[in-house]
């Protein structure tokens, strides 16, 4: 059994580690990186729980061998606060109660983030279907589309400020 | 001086508010520790090898290639779990469905568990314990195991409530009878009778963050359990119990709770972790897969329902009766029993009788679901009552409201009813605009009502007051859902400050007196009741801290606003104390301020709800989609209407999901065919509109507040709803749960054919 060696960027920071070849990159960030907000709800790529960006596009980290993130570049939802300042979605789930047990929350920001990169003004519809491969038990998802839908105008007026400066 | 539970009507300041949660910014940046996220030095992995077969005698299980596997620390059967609960049979049954004795009893059913260093390790582990099996037959249907000649799951099990007793075990553990009257002569009377069969198929509470602890064992005999629970009390004296450990000498800690839904209020594999731990000498995590989630932690049951109404032309039911057929899994249960009792509770009924029955098969243990048992007995209730205004000319509404429960009515389950809300809620229904929106063509609107009992308990709060004014506000029940904020809120209240100068938390077991689940709707009602009576606790001493400081006597002061105040001409020139000053000076007045309470939440106010539901059917695919949905339920008082708001929608989409897509499926061979989310098909969401919710206030005359439960019964009402609004669409009535494409296409093309 001989690991094999993983130099990647996750969050920005240059990071190394070692792991068997097979093992996901679901359980090297959470087991190896101590990134345990990256969360595992099923290891099928079903629930959502687990993704990440892999050079911006949006992943189910428990789908990915660790191996095959070599040189790329890795986002969880630990590199969404910047400068100490929560990102408008995370901001946003809080006010608008889009959370209750909170553990699909970290798959839910990372999609729909994926989301309003691709898409700043999505319909409900293009939230709706953007969203569907993060499960939710909690909250029948009402809140959480409120939520993305008021992230994405808070962002745009941001960036329109921004623009004029 | 006993505490005075009644209902004040005060005026609110901080109650109501839609405050942000204490724990949201841990929870949206990744630093919330669940489950599966605490480590510790030297800690091992463990892993559960789980039987094949639906039942199985276990002939032999041989660990020693595992044992001598170089990483393996510890390899368990049955024979280190040694029976010492001292014939309590409940205790036994939990043990017996940690670990296998003998007899594998379900497909997931575990027989023996490996820790090792690493997962690797332990996966090759598992792989070489050798499990020989005798496969024996199985029974997973309900009404199959009734059957005389069905294979006994249970050969301990004689059917209770019948005279006289059995002399042959059955697979029908109880049968209980409730209601009142006499339904023969009630039949008799009625104009038009209904009757008619259902069945639901079982389902999960798809939890999406799967069992996981980490358990540590001392050499000295004392241990630590980190653990996803509904319950770390009830888990520390369980795992007590069956490990023979002092209550005291075991710390439980309950990690945030990725989800619950009753689910977590059984113990499935934690003794398994502590045992592991002790044989290793080393700190074991245990982590349930998706597939063992599905296998073996408790669903809740399949059920066969018969209902029969009976009623007058002008709406009056005469009589109504219910035989409820509930599957257990493959132990004794009283869900049958609390089916039974639920099945009319939305009704003032003259003449009411319903039996429920208890039943085993070779199924994983069912564990409760939301407001358990209530949902399937509602869907036949609820159905029949449609099928019954039909009938009559009726209007549906019109036809409930007529023959709703209120104050004084008594309950088909016995007690009789204070201030209730199911009438409130169908007349809500009558004014809602989404009852007169216009629908197209393969579209219906249908609409139920559910009841809950709702739960109080044994609950235990401290509150103690810092230096700086600030508030820390310790409390035993575990937050599923946004109760830390409800609870701060209430805490706030009381004292007359700000929802910011308290911050709530759980307590682990060694840090507080009992508590008990979270579970019957109970964590905001009576850890919202703690918290208020350990509040006023709190004032009194700083009443006595400020009279000190002003040396007055202590009746002379009065606490306003958040301070005290000195009453009275002579003390009129005493400006008033703050909270924050008299906090200040409490090392020099006698030391820490603290408030504390102990008490058993009794009086929980019932619950009440009616839903509204609008489908549209594919009759091409004979797909459902849910196309408006609203939510009518009286919380008593809404302390955070957000989480109020949230419980309802939870609910309604648990049971959307119930009512269209999810079942399980088990083979011939009495295994299940889709334990997993992409077979286990729940509610994504592009596949639900925003639900409407309308909170009603009719207060528990027995909360101060006047709370009620929220968190169970909107999961009753939905599957009821939606098979009346696709009856309403289609013209066919669904009298199987889950209406999924297959049974809808089925019944479109006998109703074309026929």
């Amino acid at each position: 059994m001989s690991s094999v060696l993983v130099s990647t960027t996750i969050n920005g920071d240059p990071i190394e580690f070692a792991c068997p070849p097979e093992e996901t990159l679901l359980d090297s960030l959470r087991d190896r990186v101590g990134l345990t907000g990256v969360k595992e709800g099923c290891g099928t790529g079903d629930c959502g729980s687990c993704s990440v960006t892999l050079d911006g596009r949006l992943m189910c980290s428990c789908l990915v061998l660790s191996a095959e993130v070599e040189g790329r570049q890795v986002g969880t939802v630990e590199g969404m606060v910047e400068n100490g300042q929560l990102h408008p979605l995370q901001e946003s789930f809080i006010d608008n109660a889009a959370l209750q047990c909170g553990i699909c929350t970290p798959g839910f920001l990372i999609a729909a983030n994926a989301l309003l990169e691709r898409n700043p003004s999505p319909t409900e519809k293009e939230i709706r279907y953007a969203l569907a491969g993060n499960l939710c038990r909690c909250t029948g998802y009402d809140k959480i589309v409120r939520a993305v839908q008021v992230a994405s105008k808070e962002m745009r007026k941001k960036s329109k400020k921004t623009k004029k400066k | 001086m006993g505490n005075d539970t009644s209902y004040t009507d005060q005026k609110f300041e901080q109650v109501g508010r839609r405050v942000r949660r204490p724990d949201g910014v841990d929870k949206v940046t990744g630093r919330a520790k669940y489950g599966a996220d605490a480590y510790a030095p030297g800690q091992l992995v463990g892993l559960i090898l789980r039987s094949p077969h639906a039942h199985a005698r276990i002939k032999k299980i041989d660990i020693s290639k595992a044992e001598k596997l170089p990483g393996v620390k510890a390899v368990v059967t049955c024979e280190d779990l040694p029976d010492l609960t001292g014939g309590n049979r409940g205790m036994m049954d939990i043990l017996e469905n940690c670990m296998a004795r003998g007899r594998a009893l379900y497909d997931g059913h575990a027989v023996a568990a490996v820790a090792a260093v690493d997962k690797t390790i332990a996966k090759q582990a598992l792989k070489l314990i050798k499990v020989t099996y005798e496969k024996l037959p199985h029974v997973t249907d309900v009404d199959e195991a009734m059957e005389a000649d069905a294979p006994v799951v249970q050969d301990f099990v004689f059917t209770s409530g019948v005279e006289p007793k059995p002399t042959k075990p059955s697979n029908v553990s109880g049968i209980s009878q409730f209601g009142h009257g006499d339904v023969d002569a009630g039949f008799a009377e009625a104009d038009v009778i209904v009757e008619k069969s259902y069945k639901t198929e079982q389902t999960h509470q798809g939890y999406i963050e799967p069992h996981a602890c980490l358990a540590n064992m001392s050499s000295d005999g004392s241990g630590e359990l980190w653990v996803t629970t509904q319950g770390h009390f009830v888990f520390r004296n369980v795992c007590s119990t069956l490990l023979g450990i002092d209550i005291a000498k075991l710390k439980v800690t309950a990690s945030e709770i990725g989800g619950g839904f009753g689910g977590k209020t059984h113990v499935w594999m934690e003794p398994v972790a502590l045992v592991l731990s002790r044989k290793a000498n080393r700190p074991v995590k245990l982590v349930m897969t998706r597939d063992e989630v599905f296998k073996a932690s408790g669903p809740t049951c399949s059920t066969s329902i018969d209902v029969k109404i009976g009623a007058k032309k002008d709406g009056t039911i005469t009589a109504a009766s219910a035989s409820l057929r509930y599957q257990n899994g493959a132990f004794p249960a009283n869900w049958g029993m609390i089916g039974a009792m639920t099945a009319y509770a939305c009704y003032d009924l003259k003449n009411v009788k319903t039996v429920g029955y208890d039943v085993l098969v070779n199924r994983p243990k069912v564990a409760a679901y939301r407001a358990p048992s209530a949902p399937m007995a509602a869907f036949g209730v609820e159905s029949t009552m449609d099928l019954m205004a039909g009938k009559l000319g009726m209007d549906p509404v019109e036809f409930r409201i007529k023959n709703a429960a209120k104050e004084g009515t008594r309950a088909s389950y016995g007690p009789v009813y204070g201030p209730i809300g199911i009438g409130p809620t169908l007349e809500a229904v009558k004014k809602h605009p989404h009852m007169r929106a216009k629908l197209k063509k393969n579209q219906g609107r249908g609409m139920a009502c559910g009841f809950w009992f709702n739960f109080g308990g044994q609950t235990c709060t401290d509150l103690n007051i810092g230096i700086d004014g600030t508030v820390s506000l310790t409390v035993g029940t575990i937050d599923v859902g946004g109760s830390r904020a409800s609870l701060s809120l209430i805490a706030a209240e009381e004292l007359g400050i700000d929802y910011e100068q308290v911050k709530a938390s759980v307590a682990d077991t060694a840090s507080l007196g009992h508590n008990d689940m979270t579970e019957g709707s109970r964590g905001t009602f009576s850890s919202g009741m703690a918290t208020i009576f350990a509040a006023r606790n709190a004032v009194e001493v700083m009443k006595g801290r400020a009279a000190k400081m002003w040396d007055i006597p202590v009746e002379d002061v009065v606490w306003e606003n958040g301070g005290a105040k000195a009453t009275g001409k002579a003390h009129s020139n005493l400006p008033p104390l703050t909270l924050k000053e008299i906090a200040a000076k409490s090392p020099q007045t006698g030391g820490p301020i603290a408030g504390h309470n102990e008490t058993v939440a009794d009086n929980a106010g019932v619950s009440f709800a009616s839903h509204i539901c609008d489908v549209e059917v594919d009759p091409e695919t004979g797909s459902t989609r849910v196309i408006r949905y609203t939510v009518i339920q009286d919380a008593g008082k809404a302390i955070h209407p957000d989480y109020v708001e949230g419980q309802f929608q939870g609910g309604a989409a648990q049971g959307i999901g119930w009512a269209l897509n999810e079942e399980y499926i088990y083979g011939k061979d009495g295994t299940l065919q889709n334990p997993g989310f992409l077979d286990y098909r729940i509610p994504v969401c592009s596949d639900l509109p925003f639900i409407d919710t309308e909170i009603l206030e009719i207060p528990n005359p027995n909360h101060p507040y006047g709370v009620r439960g929220v968190g169970e019964t909107s999961i009753v009402p939905p599957l009821a709803a939606i098979g009346n609004a696709v009856s309403n669409a289609v013209g066919v009535r669904l009298n199987h749960i889950p209406m999924s494409p297959p049974r809808i296409l089925k019944a479109l093309d006998e109703q074309a054919g026929g």
